[in-house]
């Protein structure tokens, strides 16, 4: 349970600095008046949208935390049998960072007024994650024709739920992120569109992280590292 | 510095909403059924969770009249007993508690709290309630389907939980009961990420974090958890479903089932049981800190008295939800696991009992020195905190790894957890309605039916769990559904089972007349006005009763002060409103 | 007034049942008295607690009730007061915990001397094995379990061909003799659980889980599951036949024939 535990020390960090600044050692019966004239403390300016992506991806890393956890508590037994990797992962990876890049481009046209661009990168993100979700699957197949199904050993029925998971939650982005393509065409005001472009460039950038250290893990780089957790635990 | 032109005396004006327009539905399906309001969102959940109980009320008065009487109904066999079990602890834990303090008390009262319109997301609240119902109706579903419900207990371990051995295990029970879990941690997380985004974002100009009720304090972290803490059941669930439908090995290690070898290997059941009380632990603190919030206020307000030690209590409030997080494996003591487990687990557990007996000091300290009004309300408080000192001792007990080893599994553990989780929280819940009814309807809840309630309900939930803990004590298994035969058990014991049946449903039948209280005092209650309790927070300060849809009228509340200004020395009414500018004093004298 | 004299009696009475109520535990027969003095000192403390509370609200809500004319005081903190309050509940804490770990340390640390014996749960019934001459167990596997073979021994292990197996029959163990109990499960989680001794674990498959005890009197005890198995959880029982050395050992003579070797030699 090492790594939601790490993932929650993190959150908990975070909580506790954001708390900090909020004046939570203010003895509040001193203070009668507006809070105007107490710094710090008052409702926060950011959009809602934003804060509740924020959160909810708080909620997703749990999610994947507690799912690496399990994998790695199960991989310290001593008959595991790793999956081997197809090498279609790579070019799967390369189509999740370039969906990211492209994500990130469309945010920097926003800001720079330049709606045709913005309008090609979501186009181009949207393509590039479909491939990459299109080669995800090419990659079960490759595996279920080598003999490496589902019920296999433990190690598969991992890969597949994993990957699955991750999968799923890329598909609920291209959901919202086919809503801001449309909105992207119907309307030439950057102003439109803003929002919706930094919360799908935030998602992919976060989904892009935890592909890559799912990958850490199932490719077995990240097998020292739960050594050393293993080792501080035991 | 303020940012805000001064009206007259001093006083901000509030600011005007444009939107408003937004918060009018149009037709009775989006006014009533479809709502986004998140009052009547409340009311549905509320409703829909009380119906939940009942049934689970029931399940338990069978499983009583079977322990009770033994062999006299005999409809109700160790299968059946097995089933209701199962489904009485999670219907109860989840799609009761959780739901109620969250969906139902969350929704009503964050919003009128912290002098909001709205919740931040309404389309996602509304989805949450019919995603909680939808998951109602498949738990439900599984009483009609072949094999009936699950009888894994509600801590649903495997492999047993999807063997044959145990009532639908090998049939559509177990299914079921995962999928409608798995549907309510979808449905939570977009009502839970409302709640937290809401308070985070929505609060009214003034409002500052540390002027905010305990209430929402409560609230506010229990959702956060409860983010945090489903989908460590949701991964349990997906696991195991694969496990039940797929025929994967997550949790099955080699295994021979009546005589023959599964193709089964490779799996770890203590790897369910370590999810599994990943959340289930922060799950009794997401019950708990609703109820330390609510019942705060309630003490508050009726004892005319700010609560004591407002900063120590939301301090509480947070630490005790941070460490929450690292104490489920006492749970686990006696599960197999690493031994050595057991010395972190049990100093974290002892520790979180500090902070929890801080909360219970403060609360008894505002009694101190009060001007205490003995209603219902304040009646069902200070019940909680006589249940709860009771069921959080007997915890201590629990908590401490070798004090555990004999009484784990036993008696005693299902007489502490019903103490702390199930009557503390319940009493706090009806004594929150009974608070909040005014508001909710315009009318006041019937007192002397009320009272009645509260008494039957207090004394003879004490009555029931009290003397059980020794029945644990003794030595007698939980999960039994006779004790027949045990040589250490004397006669007596069975007596002691035949009472606590008889008082189960006495309890059981005045909780009717609770929900006839309910129905009745629409109609015919005494009408409540405004601010029938003289309180100060801002849901008592609404232009109307019950608020309207977007609550506030053309002007947002402007937060002038924290939320317990009561009984200030000087003013002239025992109370000072949230949005109140200034004290109106009685007459000159210095301040003190 | 009412409400308070409730309260009171609410909070006596509770103090009362504990004193004068029959049902107690059992007469202890192994070595964990200590887990019984810690019960007691956590009893003592909790109880003290509890009394303390109930009878302070009482008072409260007595001298304190509304009548005309009163007013609460208004005193939103008091350092001092919470900072000691905190101070003297961790005093408490500390020393309902410090005993508990120390004991704890008892209970997973077995003594060199403590003779192994296997302990196996299944669906609903239990079985023993019990080392022969060598004093050593042999190894096992839920994989190898057969009609044969019931607990899964490895057949080429020579550990094993002396081992005792009991099927579904009774326990027996030497009084005065430390035991270390291997709890394996070929199925579900099970719970070896005797009043009597205090002590239990679970059984989980796929591992195997361990305490240890030493038997204190002679006499037979029940043994229950303590872990829901299933169905057939509530009878899932077993005894345990606490006897003298010399008892046992006239005993341990008389099952050879119970040998994994001689069990499952073909006809």
């Amino acid at each position: 349970m090492t790594s939601i535990l790490l993932f929650l020390a993190g959150l908990i960090g975070f909580g506790a600095w954001w708390l900090a600044k909020q004046r939570i050692t203010a003895k509040p019966w001193l203070e009668e008046g507006i809070a105007g004239e107490f710094p710090g403390g008052g409702a926060t300016s950011l959009p809602a949208a934003k804060i509740g992506l924020g959160v909810f991806l708080a909620v997703v890393g749990a999610l994947f935390a507690l799912f690496i956890s399990a994998y790695s508590m199960r991989m310290g037994m001593s008959d595991w049998r790793s999956v081997p990797m197809p090498r279609l992962l790579w070019p799967n990876t390369g189509m999740l960072i370039m969906s990211s890049v492209a994500l990130q481009w469309a945010l920097v046209s926003v800001r720079r007024d330049d709606m045709d661009v913005v309008r090609a990168c979501l186009l181009a993100a949207g393509a590039f994650s479909v491939a990459f979700l299109a080669g995800q699957l090419l990659v079960w197949r490759q595996l279920s024709e080598t003999g490496y199904l589902l019920t296999g050993n433990p190690a598969n029925s991992f890969f597949y739920l994993i990957t699955g998971l991750h999968g799923l939650h890329m598909l609920g982005g291209l959901v919202a992120l086919g809503r801001a393509t449309d909105r992207s065409w119907r309307s030439d005001a950057p102003s439109r569109v803003a929002l919706s472009v930094e919360l799908c460039a935030l998602y992919w950038h976060f989904l892009l992280l935890v592909w890559l250290v799912l990958l850490n893990l199932l490719t077995g780089w990240a097998d020292e590292f739960v050594d050393i957790c293993r080792a501080l635990l035991t | 510095m303020v940012d805000v032109p001064l009206g007259p005396a001093g006083v901000i004006p509030p600011a005007e909403v444009e939107d408003m327009e937004l918060y009018h539905p149009h037709s009775w399906v989006t006014k009533y059924v479809f709502s986004q309001d998140a009052k009547v969102i409340a009311i549905q959940y509320s409703a829909t969770a009380l119906g939940v109980g009942l049934v689970a009320l029931v399940l338990s008065w069978l499983m009583r009249l079977q322990l009770g009487f033994p062999g006299v109904f005999s409809f109700i066999d160790a299968n059946a007993y097995y089933q209701y079990i199962t489904m009485h602890g999670m219907m109860m834990v989840v799609y009761v508690l959780t739901a109620l303090f969250l969906g139902g008390f969350g929704n009503y009262l964050i919003p009128l709290m912290i002098g909001a319109r709205d919740m931040v997301f309404p389309y996602a609240n509304m989805l949450s309630f019919w995603l909680y119902l939808l998951a109602v109706l498949v738990l439900m579903a599984s009483f009609f389907v072949p094999g009936g419900p699950t009888g894994a207990g509600w801590t649903l371990y495997p492999p047993q939980a999807i063997m044959t051995g145990t009532p639908g295990g090998q049939d559509w029970g177990i299914i079921l009961m995962l999928v409608s879990l798995m549907i309510f941690i979808v449905g939570f997380t977009m009502g839970g990420l409302n709640y937290v985004v809401t308070v985070l974002q929505a609060r009214a100009r003034g409002m500052t974090l540390m002027r905010m009720p305990l209430t929402v304090w409560g609230i506010f972290t229990a959702s956060f958890m409860a983010l945090l803490a489903f989908p460590a059941l949701f991964v349990g669930a997906v696991m195991m479903l694969f496990d039940r439908v797929l025929g994967t090995s997550f949790f099955m290690p080699a295994i021979v089932e009546m005589g023959q070898p599964l193709e089964r290997g490779g799996g770890s059941p203590l790897l369910f049981q370590h999810l599994f009380w990943f959340f289930g632990h922060p799950e009794v603190y997401i019950v708990a800190l609703p109820a330390f919030g609510i019942v705060s206020d309630l003490i508050s307000t009726h004892a005319r008295r700010n609560i004591f030690g407002y900063r120590m209590m939301v301090w509480a409030i947070l630490i005790i939800g941070a460490l929450s997080f690292v104490v489920w494996a006492h749970h686990m003591y006696v599960s197999g696991m690493n031994p050595y487990f057991g010395f972190f687990f049990a100093t974290t557990t002892l520790i979180i009992a500090v902070p929890t007996a801080i909360k219970v000091y403060n609360w008894i300290l505002t009694l101190w020195r009060g001007d205490i009004h003995l209603n219902v309300p304040m009646l069902f408080a200070l019940g909680f905190i006589v249940t709860f000192v009771n069921g959080g001792l007997t915890g201590l007990f629990l908590g401490n790894v070798v004090v555990d080893v004999p009484l784990s599994d036993t008696m005693f553990v299902v007489a502490h957890f019903h103490m702390v989780m199930g009557v503390a929280p319940i009493l706090v819940i009806f004594g929150a309605i009974y608070h909040w009814y005014p508001k909710v309807t315009g009318r006041m809840l019937n007192d002397a039916l009320g009272k009645l309630h509260f008494w039957v309900t207090f004394l003879g939930a004490y009555a029931i769990f009290f003397p059980m803990h020794y029945l644990g004590l003794m030595g007698v298994p939980r999960r039994y559904h006779e004790m027949g035969g045990m040589a250490f058990v004397p006669p007596s014991a069975q007596t002691l089972n035949a009472f606590i049946t008889v008082v189960a449903l006495v309890v059981g039948f005045v909780q009717l007349l609770f929900v006839f209280n309910l129905i009745w005092s629409l109609r015919h209650g005494r009408p409540a006005g405004g601010n029938p309790w003289r309180a100060t927070t801002l849901e008592w300060q609404t232009p109307e009763t019950p608020p309207p849809h977007g609550n506030w009228g053309k002007e947002l509340p402007v937060v002038y002060r924290w939320a317990y200004d009561y009984s200030v020395p000087g003013a002239d009414q025992d109370f000072v409103p949230q949005n109140q500018a200034s004290i109106t004093r009685a007459a000159p004298e210095p301040a003190s | 007034m009412a409400v308070a004299l409730i309260l009171v009696v609410v909070a006596l009475g509770s103090v009362l049942f504990h004193l004068v109520s029959p049902w107690w535990w059992t007469p202890i027969a192994s070595n964990w008295r200590f887990i019984d003095d810690t019960i007691i000192i956590t009893f003592w403390i909790t109880g003290l607690v509890f009394v303390a509370v109930v009878l302070f609200m009482a008072y409260c809500i007595y001298r304190f009730r509304h009548e005309k004319g009163r007013t609460a005081a208004y005193e939103p903190e008091n350092k001092r007061l919470e900072w000691w309050l905190t101070g003297v509940t961790g005093v408490g804490v500390a020393a309902m915990l410090a005993p508990g770990l120390f004991v704890w340390n008892q209970f997973i640390t077995v003594p060199e001397d403590a003779t192994d014996i296997e302990v196996v749960g299944q669906q609903w019934q239990w079985s023993y094995r019990l080392p022969g001459a060598d004093g050593k167990l042999g190894m096992a596997d839920t994989r190898n379990v057969s009609a044969d073979n019931p607990l899964g021994l490895k057949r080429d292990d020579p550990n094993g061909q002396d081992d005792i197996i009991i099927e579904g029959g009774e326990l027996r163990l030497p009084v005065g003799k430390p035991v270390k109990a291997l709890l394996r499960s070929i199925d579900v989680l099970h719970n070896f659980y005797v009043p009597e001794f205090r002590a239990k674990m679970d059984m989980v498959p796929g591992q195997v889980s361990y305490f240890w005890l030493t038997p204190t009197r002679t006499g037979t005890f029940e043994i229950l599951c303590a872990e829901l198995c299933g169905v057939g959880h509530p009878h899932m029982r077993g005894t345990v036949m606490v006897q003298t050395e010399q008892e046992y050992l006239a005993w341990m003579q008389e099952q050879s024939e119970r040998t994994f070797a001689r069990l499952s030699a073909p006809d």
